[in-house]
């Protein structure tokens, strides 16, 4: 299945990217999409305990499942205001 | 029309729409004004209805220094719909805390010069108390849980500022806004 990642601020500068599509295995989580992720992009692993994550513009935990078509969203600390 | 020149996405944005237009919760990259947000809230029932007694604004600027930085200007960027859909978090929390008080709030992206606003907060209700705890409990669950950065360029260099991971269910972290909001 397939999924797209959003990227936001510093971790968007990191990938490169704002947007990626990846292919997952079936039963896939949100934390198996970060690894993926921050395998391909090591600078993305001193994030992995302060990021937040979102299914679909909802927060959502990382051992969520993601089914195909989902928009998975890693979100760095915040600073708005 | 000033959804759509907020940029709202007209299904996010068309349920918190009210009667003038302005919606209560916006982001985009439109220049803020508070009366507007004054305007929004006292057009509701609640407004009409004459039973407030008091309104407080908060609107945030972009100031020329921090953290010992020359600031040159702030460029702002959001996960938009997620950021409606805190707003309305905040707005529901505030409704259970202080039931009588409402809030508007609109979040602004995209290049800000020294001076200019970012966010603009304004919160009503029958008696003043309510109004300004409301007030000062959005702006900081806000800085809590909205997902918006700010990127700061200095005079010699760039960098995105990171504050709180956002966990909209740390309850720890709305508490801490509640002690600060009725300190």
């Amino acid at each position: 299945m397939r999924v797209t990642v959003r990227l936001f601020a510093r971790l968007r500068d990191i990938a490169g990217a704002a947007e990626l599509a990846r292919e997952l295995a079936p039963g896939a989580t949100i934390g198996d999409v970060w690894r993926q992720l921050a395998h391909e992009f090591p600078e993305l692993a001193s994030y992995e305990r302060s990021i937040s994550s979102a299914v679909n513009a909802d927060y959502a935990k990382m051992d969520q499942v993601v089914g195909d078509g989902d928009e998975v969203a890693f979100l760095p600390p915040v600073s708005g205001g | 029309m000033e959804a759509a020149a907020l940029k709202g996405r007209p299904t996010c944005t068309s349920r918190i729409l009210n009667s003038v237009s302005t919606p209560l919760l916006a982001i985009g990259p439109a220049p803020l004004a508070l009366e507007r947000l004054a305007e929004a809230l006292a057009a509701d029932t609640a407004g009409q209805s004459g039973a407030d007694g008091a309104v407080v604004t908060f609107l945030g600027l972009v100031r020329n220094h921090n953290l010992g930085r020359r600031v040159r200007y702030l460029e702002y960027e959001a996960y938009e719909p997620l950021a409606l859909k805190a707003f309305e978090r905040i707005a529901a929390e505030i409704a259970e805390r202080w039931p009588a008080a409402r809030v508007a709030l609109h979040h602004r992206v995209g290049k800000l010069e020294i001076g200019e606003a970012s966010v603009a907060i304004a919160a009503r209700s029958p008696h003043r108390g309510d109004a300004y705890a409301a007030c000062r409990y959005a702006i900081e669950r806000v800085k809590q849980i909205a997902p918006i950065w700010k990127r700061e360029f200095f005079e010699g260099g760039d960098v995105w500022i990171e504050g709180a991971t956002a966990d909209p269910d740390n309850q720890q972290a709305r508490a801490e806004a509640e002690r600060v909001a009725c300190a």
